[in-house]
């Protein structure tokens, strides 16, 4: 089990350095212009440079935007999922929405929200909040649906209460469920945080960075801004994933 | 999760309800929000509380306009402008609509071919997986700005810069539906296809394919939603030329704000339009399979 948890990261690591190998060759052996694509080692240089700017665009999008907005959507999503829950006839009526909600191109609404809400980071941390709300919401629904119907009778005839039975069984069911709603939401809240950006934003910000640095014709600049927002993402991702096998350690897909 | 399972018979009723309940919000909170530049005008003509009404309702640049102002513009641009012209929603839909196409054709094409290496390739199964993932982290919308620089100076322009935008966001869901889907069938099928002496091919054809059926519809719905998405946003830093994306950013340089909300619902009704293509193909050919459903 040790040796292929090993080999789980060894091949995608090599992959990786394959890519990244290849990528140099190939800049430097065809002289491809720097405007088109920059190598590696100078998305470094740029990168190890200009560490303060690149600080300043993480701070306005990453902790001002993304995070708040994040976490506001989510548990605004699963609030009203909650409510759903209790009352049939908004879930019946809510959920075909949300489902169809999911379908719409929702980045759409940042203008809107940008011509609200102002330039700062509060239009892009509503653009976030709106983004994320559906997917938990539908996400949230589904999973208090998740336990069975035997684990139910049988909190029923210890006479527990609604709240008793959402706290010790139908919440930890929909655990993975909501988890999946939330890793979703953790690369949507970055898209809906960069795009919201384009529309009108302070001189900060890593969408304001890539969009002026490609206009001047700095792609190394921009190459090292989503190295900084992959990161961002991943390590983001990641610690979800963790926090999601420490919560529903008992789910089947952890299982050895 | 299936992004979009339709309507079904018995939730009519209550989604007419909340939607009624969302329109009288709506027209109840565009009195409110508008009150900043509606008070003064409703003032000079009075006041009164019909002033309030027809003035909060039908102002030319309202902080938030009324559905019925939307539905107004949508049919002025869509109706009585022929639909070859700039002003016309319907030109502006037709470019977004054709990229969006391009790129879910391109980006299915893709998806499909890195499942099928997947599932067949072991070694791939290992390296690539990781890094597919990994590649849906980064936020290409982010980059589409640049990626339309790079293409527009490689002499890549128009249609095809925003159609690759959509086709990388389009391929994640294909490849993960369709790795599941092409490893669905249970290993007595398999093994009966070997007792046949089948190749490879026949099996992925015969079998495997046929199977992955339910999960690349499933895919599907999903990738068509986000090639619109992609297409929308490509269409951002091109400048503004054509497309809905074009038709958000010039109403929000310029405050037409009913503008934008035209643009954002004709966008709404053809993602439903195309998930509900989808779906309707996925119909078409369970009908030929001879699905019972």
């Amino acid at each position: 089990m040790k040796t292929a948890g090993f080999r789980d990261f060894l091949y995608p690591a090599l992959f990786g350095i394959f890519l990244l190998v290849a990528w140099q060759l190939f800049v430097r052996g065809l002289n491809v212009p720097s405007v088109l694509l920059p190598a590696p080692t100078d998305i470094w240089a740029k990168l190890i440079t200009s560490l303060p700017t690149l600080y300043a665009d993480f701070v306005q999008t990453f902790i001002r935007a993304v995070i708040p907005g994040w976490t506001i959507g989510s548990l605004a999503g699963f609030l009203v999922a909650l409510v759903c829950d209790r009352f049939a006839f908004l879930k019946q009526g809510l959920l075909p929405l949300g489902n169809l909600a999911a379908a719409l191109p929702i980045v759409g609404v940042a203008p809107i929200l940008v011509m609200w809400f102002g330039f700062d980071w509060q239009s892009k941390a509503a653009m976030v909040v709106v983004m994320t709300f559906f997917p938990m919401l539908v996400n949230a629904v589904t999973g208090l649906q998740a336990s069975g119907h035997l684990e139910r009778d049988l909190m029923r005839s210890y006479g527990a209460t609604w709240f008793q039975t959402l706290l010790k069984l139908r919440l930890p069911a929909a655990m993975p469920f909501i988890f999946n709603a939330l890793k979703i939401n953790s690369t949507l809240a970055m898209i809906g945080a960069i795009v919201a950006e384009f529309f009108g934003t302070p001189i900060v910000g890593m969408g304001f960075r890539i969009s002026t640095e490609v206009g001047r014709l700095g792609l190394d600049m921009v190459w090292a801004e989503i190295a900084v927002a992959a990161l961002c993402g991943s390590a983001f991702y990641g610690l979800l994933t963790l926090l999601e096998r420490g919560v529903t350690f008992w789910h089947p897909s952890y299982r050895r | 999760m299936k992004t979009s399972s339709g309507i079904r018979g018995g939730s009519v009723v209550p989604v007419t309800v909340i939607v009624l309940l969302i329109l009288v919000a709506w027209y109840i909170a565009a009195i409110f929000m508008n009150t900043v530049v509606a008070q003064p005008r409703i003032d000079a003509a009075g006041g009164g509380f019909s002033n309030t009404l027809s003035i909060s309702w039908g102002l030319e640049r309202p902080i938030i306009p009324a559905p019925h102002q939307v539905v107004q513009e949508i049919w002025m641009t869509a109706a009585t402008v022929a639909p070859w012209e700039t002003k016309s929603l319907v030109y502006h839909v037709w470019v977004t609509l054709s990229s969006t196409l391009l790129g879910f054709a391109l980006g299915t094409l893709l998806g499909i071919a890195l499942a099928i290496a997947i599932v067949h390739v072991k070694l791939l199964n290992k390296s690539l997986m990781p890094w597919i993932i990994a590649s849906q982290t980064i936020p290409i919308l982010a980059i589409a700005p640049m990626i339309i620089v790079v293409l527009g100076s490689l002499g890549l322009t128009g249609l095809l810069p925003k159609s690759i935008i959509s086709m990388y966001l389009c391929f994640f869901p294909v490849t993960i539906g369709m790795v599941k889907g092409l490893t669905s069938p249970d290993p007595m099928q398999l093994d009966l296809m070997r007792t046949y002496y089948a190749s490879t091919e026949q099996v992925l054809w015969k079998l495997r394919f046929p199977a992955s059926l339910p999960f690349l519809f499933a895919s599907l719905k999903v990738a068509i939603a986000i090639a619109l998405t992609g297409a929308i946003v490509g269409e951002l830093p091109t400048g503004a030329q054509a497309g809905i994306g074009a038709r958000m950013l010039t109403g929000s340089y310029y405050g037409q704000t009913v503008q934008i909300w035209a643009a954002l619902v004709a966008a709404s009704v053809v993602a439903a339009g195309l998930v509900y293509g989808v779906g309707g193909v996925e119909r078409l050919v369970g009908r030929r399979l001879g699905s019972q459903a």
